[in-house]
């Protein structure tokens, strides 16, 4: 149970409190309501490009890292397909602090062009680092538009290509500042040693006075549903062979979200699960082997993986992950494996509530989903599935006509085969 | 109106306070420390081993007999220890290390009496079935292969390999390594190893007195030691002749470096500035590397320096991935923060800025009853005491810059760094 207190300011910040006072520490979490979907398809990456750019100073303070470091502070962020993460730890007794280099960005960034020329190479770095200088590291640029055809999930948020990033201009920044980041585009989690009467004067104090600025209204085209099988093979300088099989699944607010989930828990958590016993184990198919669901807030991806073997072919190693989607379409599982990922559920909500930092952005992805109350009551969502349901969702989902399989073939060079 | 242009006041961090562990001594030799803090009703309990002494001809011993642990017994197969463990909601995992190799067991207190008694299994009876080791053999020899074509992996393997030479420290594991594990030799090595008088317990969370008789009750009584002792021993640390190692890759976007020497370790008393010293040079986000090379010159996404202690010595490392077109750049910029730190005088402002800023994270790293426990851990091990917090806070907050200058001048020679480039030079 994590408990906490919520207001909102005139100007539409939504403010959470946790109060923790096992901590000498205090945490501020802002999440922005901006993620890669709502960029434009021409100028993909932005939303990344910009969380980048959210530490090249703001209107009063040249520098946002040095004064917190200063205090003791740290701080880091992260983009996602839908939403934008900032996050401080510090020791408590200077919250204020965050409360002043957070608001000041908020208030407005410096736009100088200099942060914005290095940042763009930094990113160009990172596109490098994380994407085309590792083997498979271009996989999601490959696979999300093999899933989605009119839904910006499409791209990847490092974005489609390098020149996305190397055209930013500063007139584009300036514009993406404007539509997202504002009050009522975002939500403030202050926890840790605090108390609540300290947050709500220090939220008056330093948010109370940036203006409402636009609400942004999100319309974006939805994905149809898929009835067509996808396929697409590519040959890389790879050192083995590897299959990716997705699916379309449901938005995380779907009912059957939690049916979903503990379906990929039944395949792939753990090595008691059926794909690792069954295929690594058993059938000796793969070396490892993987299944999981994106949790996007529009419709997600539910995705098999695994490298098979070099005495397996490609064609032996997709009929053996079918084999086993066959069986959860057709039979049951028992009650005790259910049980199983039920009680595994349970217990990592119960150690997350170890971590500060987690317990905030917990409370901030719920809000922003509707309530952050939702976290207490994640874990009776889960309890309450049954095996009907899980058998239900596996014949929704497994449809050779709903899956996009992305396979790499591996082109033999000499270091490979050393 | 606020004036958004001055900083709010903050304080300096004080009074940093470590719980220290209940000691006690089970019949057998096991020493088991309690850490007895939290709300939720959950433990974390860690049996660590110290390795067995490094047997150059047989490298992998002390990694794969830990890493087979959960791969059967002579009454559970692995199947068996995955579905006990995961029904009870419990998380168990091995973990090898230079020095240790523990078994880590997460476990809601009510669940304990099931999953305590998997661990006592696998701790006494493990037998590294000839299937799963086979399977084991093709997997990691598979995953090297993947491993084989990242840039940065092969920089640490030729940089670890160099600086601490034919010892654990020093192994990159080949393909040959794994081929010719052996099952007896695994079975032998865990008999020496994995005993109690080899053993510390470690234990966070919410102890309650029938937890802990529960834990010594299962990990005394039926637990010998066997009839030869552990020898925990280790080869002396050997730094190769040779500094410099380029593997050239044509089709490289990115060049890994990977660059530093041998330095002192934990145990001596220069240790605690020198780490005041690494984190100005690349020790946290807004250091001097990171400041000049990714956010001046947008050479790379990330750039960062550290010091490794172990009982035997210690390094210090300077490691980044950067544009293959800007690789010689990027050297002569790390040269140049280096000789800079040997001429010139720490600026008080940022000196200061980085007392606080490590004082912060001592402070941020003590999250839980969990994080207690591992800094007990670093300072057991290494054979020191609580002073060492102390001596590091005070370190922290006193060290001169012109004791800053004499250890640079000391440990940073840049001529006799190591210098690995996987990419293109």
């Amino acid at each position: 149970m994590v408990k906490f207190n919520k207001f909102t300011l005139d100007n539409g910040l939504r403010v959470i409190v946790h109060e923790d006072n096992t901590t000498p520490m205090a945490v501020l979490n802002i999440l922005y309501d901006v993620g890669a979907r709502d960029e434009n398809p021409e100028q993909t990456g932005f939303a990344h490009l910009f969380e980048h750019l959210m530490f090249g100073g703001s209107v009063n303070i040249p520098s946002y890292d040095e004064p917190l470091q200063r205090v003791g502070g740290e701080n880091n962020a992260f983009t996602s397909n839908d939403i934008t993460n900032y996050y401080i730890t510090l020791p408590s007794a200077n919250i204020e602090t965050a409360f002043w280099l957070e608001s000041d960005r908020m208030l407005s960034l410096a736009f100088s062009e200099k942060s914005l020329e290095v940042q763009r190479n930094v990113v160009i770095e990172e596109f490098k680092q994380r994407y085309l200088n590792q083997p498979y590291g271009d996989v999601w640029l490959k696979l999300r538009p093999l899933v989605y055809k009119q839904h910006s999930y499409r791209w990847a948020t490092i974005g489609k290509t390098i020149k996305h990033i190397e055209d930013a201009r500063i007139e584009d920044v300036k514009a993406f500042f404007k539509k997202h980041y504002n009050p009522q585009n975002a939500i403030m989690v202050v926890g840790g040693n605090v108390t609540l009467e300290q947050v709500k004067q220090l939220s008056e104090k330093w948010f109370a006075p940036i203006p409402a600025g636009e609400k942004y209204h999100r319309n974006l085209p939805q994905e149809p549903e898929q009835h067509e099988e996808r396929r697409e093979t590519v040959t890389a300088k790879v050192p083995l062979n590897d299959v990716y099989i997705a699916f379309q699944m449901g938005a995380r607010l779907d009912d059957d979200y939690y049916v979903v989930e503990l379906l990929s828990d039944v395949l792939s958590r753990g090595n008691s699960s059926r794909l690792y016993r069954s295929l690594v184990q058993d059938r000796q198919i793969f070396s490892e082997v993987h299944a999981y669901i994106t949790s996007s807030l529009d419709k997600g991806m539910f995705v098999l993986e695994g490298k098979p073997l070099e005495n397996v072919s490609i064609e032996q190693a997709e009929a053996a992950l079918w084999e086993e989607l066959e069986k959860v379409k057709n039979e049951e599982i028992p009650a005790d494996e259910l049980t199983k990922v039920q009680n595994k559920t349970e217990s990592t909500m119960v150690f997350s509530e170890m971590s500060l930092l987690d317990k905030a952005m917990n409370l901030a992805s719920f809000e922003l989903l509707g309530d952050a109350n939702m976290l207490n009551h994640e874990t009776a969502k889960y309890l309450e599935v049954t095996t009907g349901q899980i058998k239900d969702v596996a014949n929704k989902i497994f449809r050779k006509d709903n899956s996009s399989t992305l396979v790499y073939l591996a082109e033999k060079t000499e270091a490979a085969l050393a | 109106m606020i004036d958004r242009k001055l900083a709010p006041d903050f304080k300096a961090i004080e009074n940093i306070k470590l719980i220290k562990p209940e000691h006690t001594r089970l019949d057998n030799g096991c020493n088991v420390y309690c850490f007895n803090s939290g709300d939720q009703e959950l433990v974390r309990i860690e049996w660590i081993f110290s390795n067995l002494r490094f047997n150059a001809d047989k490298p992998l011993l002390n990694m794969a007999v830990n890493t087979m642990l959960t791969e059967g017994t002579s009454t559970l197969t692995a199947a068996q220890i995955a579905d006990q463990i995961d029904f009870y909601g419990a998380f168990l995992q091995v973990d090898y290390g230079y020095e240790n190799s523990q078994v880590t067991l997460y476990s809601l207190n009510k669940h304990l009496h099931h999953t305590l008694p998997v661990i006592m299994d696998i701790l006494t009876g493990s037998v590294f079935p000839e299937k799963e080791l086979e399977t084991f053999k093709r997997n990691q020899q598979q995953k090297l292969q993947v491993s084989l074509q990242k840039n940065d992996i092969v920089a640490r393997r030729d940089f670890n390999k160099a600086i601490y030479g034919n010892t654990i420290y020093g192994l990159g594991a080949s393909f040959d390594n794994y081929k010719s594990l052996d099952r007896n030799d695994m079975l032998a090595h865990f008999k020496q190893m994995y005993q109690p008088s080899n053993c510390s317990l470690v234990i966070a969370g919410k102890i309650e007195p029938e937890t802990l008789t529960l834990i010594k009750d299962t990990f005394d009584k039926g637990w010998t030691n066997g009839d030869t002792l552990a020898d925990t021993t280790q080869p002396e640390l050997q730094a190769a002749k040779e500094l410099f190692y380029l593997t050239e890759k044509p089709d490289a976007l990115q060049s890994a470096i990977r660059i530093g020497l041998p330095v002192i370790n934990r145990n001596h008393p220069d240790f605690q500035s020198l780490q005041v010293l690494n984190t100005v040079l690349g020790g946290y986000f807004g250091s001097r590397l990171m400041a000049n090379i990714r956010e001046d010159k947008g050479y790379t996404y990330g750039i960062g320096s550290g010091l490794s202690s172990f009982k035997q010595g210690g390094a210090f490392f300077i490691a980044t991935e950067v544009g293959a077109d800007v690789c010689k750049s990027a050297l002569t910029e790390i040269e140049k923060e280096i000789n800079l730190l040997k001429t010139e005088l720490i600026p008080d402002d940022e000196l200061s800025l980085v007392r606080n800023y490590m004082l912060g994270s001592l402070l941020g790293s003590l999250e839980n009853v969990f994080s207690h426990a591992d800094k007990f851990k670093s300072i057991y091990f290494a054979g020191l005491d609580y002073d060492y917090y102390d001596r590091y806070a005070s370190t922290v907050k006193n060290v001169t810059a012109e004791k800053l200058l004499e250890l640079a001048n000391t440990y940073f020679n840049f001529d006799q760094f190591y210098k690995v480039i996987v990419g293109k030079y």
